[in-house]
């Protein structure tokens, strides 16, 4: 897929949470075609630490308003001033970049596919949940976030499927991990596609082992370019070292050595 | 418009405008968002005789202007690139230069026979300067005797451009050049990275898995610049300057120290197209100074 660097207009920046932002953006050219699971990578500007542009995950597509959603985790200098953008500021961003998570086939709608999101990794599975609603599939959406106001989009995700929460705290949903979750117990799913902290894409991938489910992890391992030439992004596979930004950031977790 | 071409060596360049290895991956990673062939030359990922691994993840601290990089060399060997990556880039109309690296110095020669046999590669760049690696890299670059011996070796296999990667990691970078320049080196580039740390105070642990890691960025520029000046003052053989450029006004400073060309390094990771604007930059700017041709700027300080 082409990729382009293009200046991306913000139309809305809502503050959905102390350290949660959804930015809105547009451009004057219709968007390029953008896959669920790929990402842009976005040039900082105006913060005196922050040097390297910021990878973040397509959180939805727009086609209609031509707008593309991105879900920013206040985390450090880097996105706390991209979440300071107004309305008509620019974002210079790189995209699309990676590859997209793994659609089941045509026809073979009948599968069942779970979504699972732990905190601002439940960003990319609104769109993939969109794409393959939008396809005919069904999908369930299984939530996690240490606590009720963690959770950001619920009314979106409830657009395109069944949504189950957990909470650490329990103050929505079940109680504990995502892993915990009765769904879990009440379907046998055929495909998991999970994008989270590590120890849970990790506790994921072994329940997915355990019960012979194919799973697919998005990972977000530290990076430069975005684009293969830095190398900085290694994640250990079984073929050795490969970039995270190029042969990612959805891995089937078959490729991966977290499971030996 | 200016006259833009420039020479090192035998070796004619379009313009004085490169990509510095290791952050342009083989050019092809950015043609999607450049005409590459606009460049006066790229120089690809750092080659080995042998496939290396590289280091643990995570290998990337971000500094402010900068990054600290622990790659270790990552690529997939010289006889890979032989079989599947030179088919793909030898016919874009650029210089496509590839650095070479070793562990000891039959590792750099058997690596600069496999490549010396490839038509369309018309320079090698010599790495005597890689701080991430145990064994070889930078050991050879810190010292006038590996530095003279690594290239006294590589020169006696290797009759095409031979391009010497100098580290800054030395006390005096400018008796490198001269004992590179007296073993038969067409030219010196410098600088590579300046070996550097840091540390997450939350974690109390390095951030790179090899605790120390090689700076670049805009941060180096100033050390580069007075490196290259150094350099210049000691050496007869051209010199191509990095370390830091971000846009054509940097550029134009590297020439002015004593630089006969330029190669932009980890500012592509910022901005894709910087190279271009560079070209554009410099072309501009002898205009503007009634310069006639781009070379006239080397080592035109005042």
């Amino acid at each position: 897929m082409k990729k382009y660097v293009l200046n991306m207009k913000v139309t809305e920046n809502l503050r959905l949470h102390t350290n949660y932002c959804l930015l809105k953006l547009t451009t004057d050219e219709v968007l390029p075609e953008m896959l669920p699971g790929q990402f842009v990578n976005i040039l900082v500007e105006g913060s005196s630490r922050t040097f390297l542009r910021r990878p973040i995950s397509i959180n939805y597509v727009d086609r209609k308003k031509n707008e593309l959603w991105l879900l920013i985790q206040l985390i450090g200098d880097g996105t706390r001033q991209m979440a300071k953008s107004q309305v008509g500021d620019h974002l210079n961003m790189m995209l699309p970049l990676g590859n997209g998570f793994g659609i089941p086939e045509n026809g073979l709608q009948d599968q069942k596919l779970l979504l699972i999101g732990g905190g601002v990794g439940t960003a990319p599975m609104l769109y993939l949940g969109a794409t393959l609603k939008e396809m005919g599939f069904e999908s369930k959406f299984l939530l996690g976030a240490r606590s009720k106001e963690d959770l950001m989009q619920l009314d979106e995700f409830e657009k395109y499927g069944n949504v189950y929460i957990t909470t650490e705290d329990g103050t929505l949903g079940e109680q504990g991990y995502v892993t915990d979750h009765s769904v879990l117990k009440e379907t046998q799913f055929d495909k998991i596609f999970t994008c989270g902290p590590k120890p849970m894409m990790v506790a994921v991938a072994r329940y997915a082992n355990s019960q012979a489910i194919n799973c697919e992890v998005s990972l977000e391992n530290t990076m430069a370019c975005g684009i293969g030439a830095c190398l900085c992004c290694v994640e250990k596979t079984h073929k050795g070292n490969v970039c995270v930004c190029t042969e990612g950031p959805v891995f089937n977790i078959e490729k991966l050595t977290w499971l030996n | 418009m200016a006259e833009l071409k420039v020479n090192i060596g035998n070796l004619e360049l379009k313009n004085p405008v490169m990509t510095a290895s290791g952050t342009f991956g083989y050019g092809i990673e950015y043609s999607d968002f450049i005409n590459i062939e606009r460049l006066g030359g790229i120089f690809v990922k750092g080659t080995t005789a042998e496939h290396r691994e590289g280091n643990n993840y995570p290998r990337l601290a971000e500094t402010p202007s900068g990054m600290l990089n622990a790659v270790g060399l990552q690529n997939k060997g010289a006889d890979y690139f032989v079989e599947k990556i030179y088919p793909e880039i030898r016919d874009y109309d650029t210089h496509m230069i590839v650095n070479v690296s070793g562990s000891s110095i039959e590792s750099y020669v058997e690596c600069a026979e496999k490549i010396v046999q490839l038509d369309k590669i018309p320079a090698i760049e010599l790495n005597i300067s890689c701080p991430n690696v145990k064994e070889g890299g930078m050991a050879f670059g810190v010292t006038c005797q590996g530095a003279a011996e690594v290239v006294k070796a590589v020169r006696k296999v290797y009759p095409k451009v031979l391009i010497v990667k100098l580290s800054p990691n030395v006390t005096d970078i400018a008796e490198i050049a001269k004992a590179v320049e007296a073993e038969g080196a067409d030219s010196v580039s410098l600088i590579n990275t300046l070996l550097g740390m840091a540390i997450n105070p939350e974690t109390r642990k390095p951030v790179l898995s090899t605790i120390t890691g090689g700076l670049s960025g805009p941060a180096v520029k100033p050390v580069a610049l007075r490196m290259v000046w150094q350099t210049y003052k000691a050496v007869k053989i051209p010199i191509i300057g990095l370390g830091g450029i971000s846009d054509w006004r940097d550029a134009v400073e590297f020439m002015l120290a004593g630089a006969t060309a330029i190669q932009v390094g980890t500012y592509n990771f910022i901005d894709p197209t910087a190279s271009i604007r560079i070209i554009d930059g410099l072309n501009d700017y002898c205009d503007r100074h009634g310069f006639n041709s781009v070379s006239e700027l080397t080592g035109a300080l005042l």
